[in-house]
């Protein structure tokens, strides 16, 4: 597999995840062994120089998120968003499953950072094998002595999309719905149980050992200036190569898809590349020649998201996969805020009606009215995000919606 | 404090504002349907959205705070316009049935579908399918005209304390419900109503006051709940000089003791005072048989009666049940005349008189 750069990946099947003993024969636990030696602000300063913005979606640079933390008498709580329910996103798992070690020396190294004695690994439903592995790990890593007096505990989701939102995330942990807070007070001011709490994706952890043993100008340096680093990939769809790459984040998504995917599966033609999960927008071949990092996929009108990379080909039809997703909406919405709640029902409604062929110009119409009401009003991310696919679609792919309408 | 220009007019708010009360003190009327002063903040039914200069998306002016230099509009085209589709989505999926709604008048859905000239939705399509029979005498559940903003919940867990309703499912499927989807009797519900009084539109109304008239029907008569002595305000709804129901006043300079709570009793137990078979003069026993008779008569009655015994038994013989039905002047006199005037401690006290 030519042209990746493999920093988290790098031990990849070389050692067993597991054991904190293999990780710290190659190098682990360093990081963390630094940064407690440094002062709480100097080790801030570190991370936020580094660049290190988030990898679960929003790109928020961690080191700033962190320095938002009041540091007071009370409990603070270091949360690792491992719900990984973006469709045709696993890059968290390959990673635990690769490097579970550097995810805890992360969240540990966060810990120090913020002084907090205890983390959270929220999991997603569908992972328990990947729970089981990572409760071994953890033991390993507290009988190994490395994580000192920082505890770890994994608690796991019953299935809801919604729960990767940071505060329904939180809210399940605490028993509750996994409802979506609204915010402010961010998670940083009153989190969990309503104290202080940095809640990042698993691979913004993974990260920050690679970071503190190699400084933050050496993190810095690699890939997009403004959105430094690596990034793990999960490729689906219409690919030769459907399988995961970690690649600097000034790699461009067309060689994405035909260095690393190798092409477009059986030889046909591209139509269509989805970055980021579900809710990314669709991608023509005309902007195939972006970098994939944070800016960039912005500036295209698409994002970056999990970095999950679903390619279809030339036979694919896209209303019939905007269908497809709308329902997964309708069927994710939490019901709280009433934007989403109606907004994804009726959105599947129209794209049916559309897709069987029984819309008419006025539907189409009304499906553009709802999607700006749910980008304008919804309450979370996940009502803001779902008609991404629906205008993406119509604008790079209009000629599919005419089609079909009568 | 902090400066904020709303709809073009400064106004200065302290720290800690949240925007929905800075934007009221500036005069501008913002529709609400989740927000309640008395309940914790909810932030979901995103009627309350204003645009502020320099954010992207709305903000829902219940759950943000005001910054210093916010320019701030409530009336923009992209919040009427959210606005509208709100209220077209709600009512894509409601039960319209306003000709015979008990809430007609009173119900926050019409009076924003009649503000924003929404008469249908671009929306219509399925519908919910959330009716339910719940045979308690008391609260009628019709969730197929819920709007899901989620007061009742709150109520019943901040105000009355009972933690019987909750959200069960998600998405469009998402409901109020007791545990395990059941009667309102078979969960921790006290029939309080609490959840009738802060609901916004007809999915919550009393069976009690079904059919007998609506909110422009009735006068409301402020008075005192006669069934303790906590003095809790009602208000009796008044038609043709027949009480058809109660409410309550949920502002302090008239509800001062409840601000608008009530119990079981108070809410639903009024269908006594029309009763026929209510006392209206005191009787006395002869034969086995009462007759009416006047209150000289009957008190001196009893008078003679309780001196007779106290002189044939003894002080002791005596013993008097006084309720909590009365106030706490009317019980210390109770007690006073045990024992001053018969001499006796016998004095109890039943909440159930
Ligand atoms: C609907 C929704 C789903 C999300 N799912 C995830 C997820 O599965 N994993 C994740 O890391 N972040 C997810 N996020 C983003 C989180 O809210 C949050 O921004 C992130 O965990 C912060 O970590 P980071 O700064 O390290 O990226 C989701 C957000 C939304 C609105
Ligand atoms: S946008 Fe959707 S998922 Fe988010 S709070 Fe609203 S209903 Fe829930
Ligand atoms: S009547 Fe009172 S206790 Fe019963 S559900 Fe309503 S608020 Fe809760
Ligand atoms: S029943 Fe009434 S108060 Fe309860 S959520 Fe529905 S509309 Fe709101």
């Amino acid at each position: 597999m030519a042209e990746e750069q493999r920093v988290i990946l790098e031990y990849a099947d070389k050692i067993d995840p597991k054991k904190a003993d293999d990780y710290i024969k190659v190098g682990g636990y360093k990081g963390l062994e630094k940064a407690r030696s440094m002062d709480r602000k100097a080790l801030i300063d570190e991370v936020k120089k580094s660049g290190l913005r988030g990898r679960g979606g929003a790109g928020f640079n961690a080191g700033m998120k962190w320095s938002f933390v009041p540091i007071k008498d009370e409990d603070r709580y270091v949360v690792c968003n491992f719900d990984e329910g973006e469709p045709g996103t696993y890059k968290d798992r390959i990673i635990c499953e690769k490097n579970a070690q550097a995810l805890l020396e992360g969240m540990a190294i966060c810990g120090a950072a913020i002084a907090s004695k205890q983390g959270y690994i929220y999991c997603r439903g569908e992972y328990p094998f990947v729970v089981k592995m990572l409760r071994e790990a953890i033991k390993s890593a507290k009988d190994s002595g490395a994580l000192g007096d920082f505890d770890i505990e994994v608690r796991m989701g019953a299935g809801a999309y919604v729960c990767g939102e940071e505060t329904a995330l939180i809210e399940s942990i605490e028993g509750h719905r996994g409802e979506p807070r609204f915010k402010p007070p961010f998670p940083g001011v009153a989190g969990l149980w309503a104290q202080p709490t940095v809640v990042n994706n698993v691979e913004t952890f993974a990260c920050l050992p690679y970071i503190m043993t190699n400084g933050a100008d050496w993190f810095a340096g690699i890939g997009a200036a403004k959105y430094p680093g690596t990034k793990v990939l999960t490729l689906t769809g219409d690919v030769e190569n459907a399988t995961y790459f970690e690649v600097p984040t000034n790699y461009m998504l067309r060689d994405v898809v035909y260095k690393l995917g190798g092409g477009v599966k059986g030889g046909k033609k591209f139509k269509a590349v989805q970055v980021g999960g579900t809710s990314g927008a669709f991608i023509p071949e005309q902007n195939l020649d972006t970098q994939i990092d944070f800016d960039s996929m912005s500036a295209i009108g698409a994002a970056l998201g999990s970095g999950a990379v679903f390619v279809m080909d030339e036979t694919r039809d896209i209303v019939d996969i905007v269908t497809r997703i709308s329902k997964f909406f309708e069927h994710e919405s939490c019901g709280k805020c009433n934007p989403c709640r109606e907004g994804t029902w009726r959105c599947r409604e129209i794209m049916e009606k559309i897709n069987a062929g029984k819309a008419s110009q006025k539907d189409i119409d009304n499906l553009m009215l709802l999607s700006r009401v749910m980008k304008n009003a919804a309450l979370c991310g996940l009502g803001q995000a779902a008609p991404i696919p629906i205008d993406s679609t119509l604008e790079h792919f209009g000629y599919e919606y005419s089609r079909k309408i009568v | 404090m902090l400066k904020l220009t709303i709809n073009g007019q400064e106004i200065e708010v302290p720290k800690g504002t949240m925007l929905l009360s800075a934007c009221q003190q500036a005069g501008a009327d913002i529709p609400t349907f989740c927000y309640d002063p008395d309940l914790k903040l909810a932030g979901s039914c995103r009627m309350c959205v204003v645009e502020v200069e320099g954010r992207r998306n709305l903000l829902a002016s219940c759950v943000t705070p005001c910054e210093n230099n916010m320019v701030v509009s409530t009336e923009s085209d992209r919040t009427t316009e959210a606005r509208k589709v709100i209220l077209e989505l709600l009512l894509a999926r409601h039960k319209v049935e306003c000709m015979t709604c008990e809430k007609v008048g009173m119900c926050k859905l019409q009076d924003y579908c009649y503000r924003y000239g929404v008469k249908d939705s671009r929306f219509a399509g399925e519908k919910g399918h959330f009716a339910m029979e719940d045979p308690n005498p008391f609260i009628e559940r019709d969730y197929d005209k819920c709007i899901m903003c989620t007061r009742c919940v709150r109520a019943c867990e901040e105000i009355t304390g009972a933690q019987a309703i909750n959200v069960k499912e998600r998405g469009h499927h998402a409901k109020i419900s007791t545990i395990f989807d059941g009667k309102l009797a078979d969960s921790t519900c006290v029939f309080c109503g609490q959840c009738i009084m802060v609901c916004p539109v007809g999915a919550l109304t009393s069976k009690v006051s079904m059919g007998k008239g609506r909110s422009m029907e009735y006068d409301r008569v402020l008075t005192t709940c006669t069934y303790c002595g906590t003095g809790c305000t009602l208000e009796l709804n008044v038609k043709d000089d027949q009480v058809v129901g109660v409410t309550s006043n949920r502002d302090a300079t008239y509800s001062p003791v409840n601000k608008g709570a009530l119990c079981v009793k108070g809410r639903f137990g009024w269908d006594f005072i029309h009763s026929p078979e209510r006392l209206t003069t005191p009787l006395i026993k002869e034969n086995g048989q009462f007759r009416p008779a006047s209150w000289e008569e009957a008190m001196d009655f009893a008078a003679n009666k309780l001196k007779a015994i106290k002189e044939k038994d003894g002080p002791d013989s005596i013993a008097m049940f006084s309720s909590a039905r009365v106030t706490n002047e009317e019980n210390y006199l109770a007690q006073k005349m045990m024992r001053a005037a018969i001499g006796t401690n016998n004095v109890d006290h039943c909440a159930r008189l």
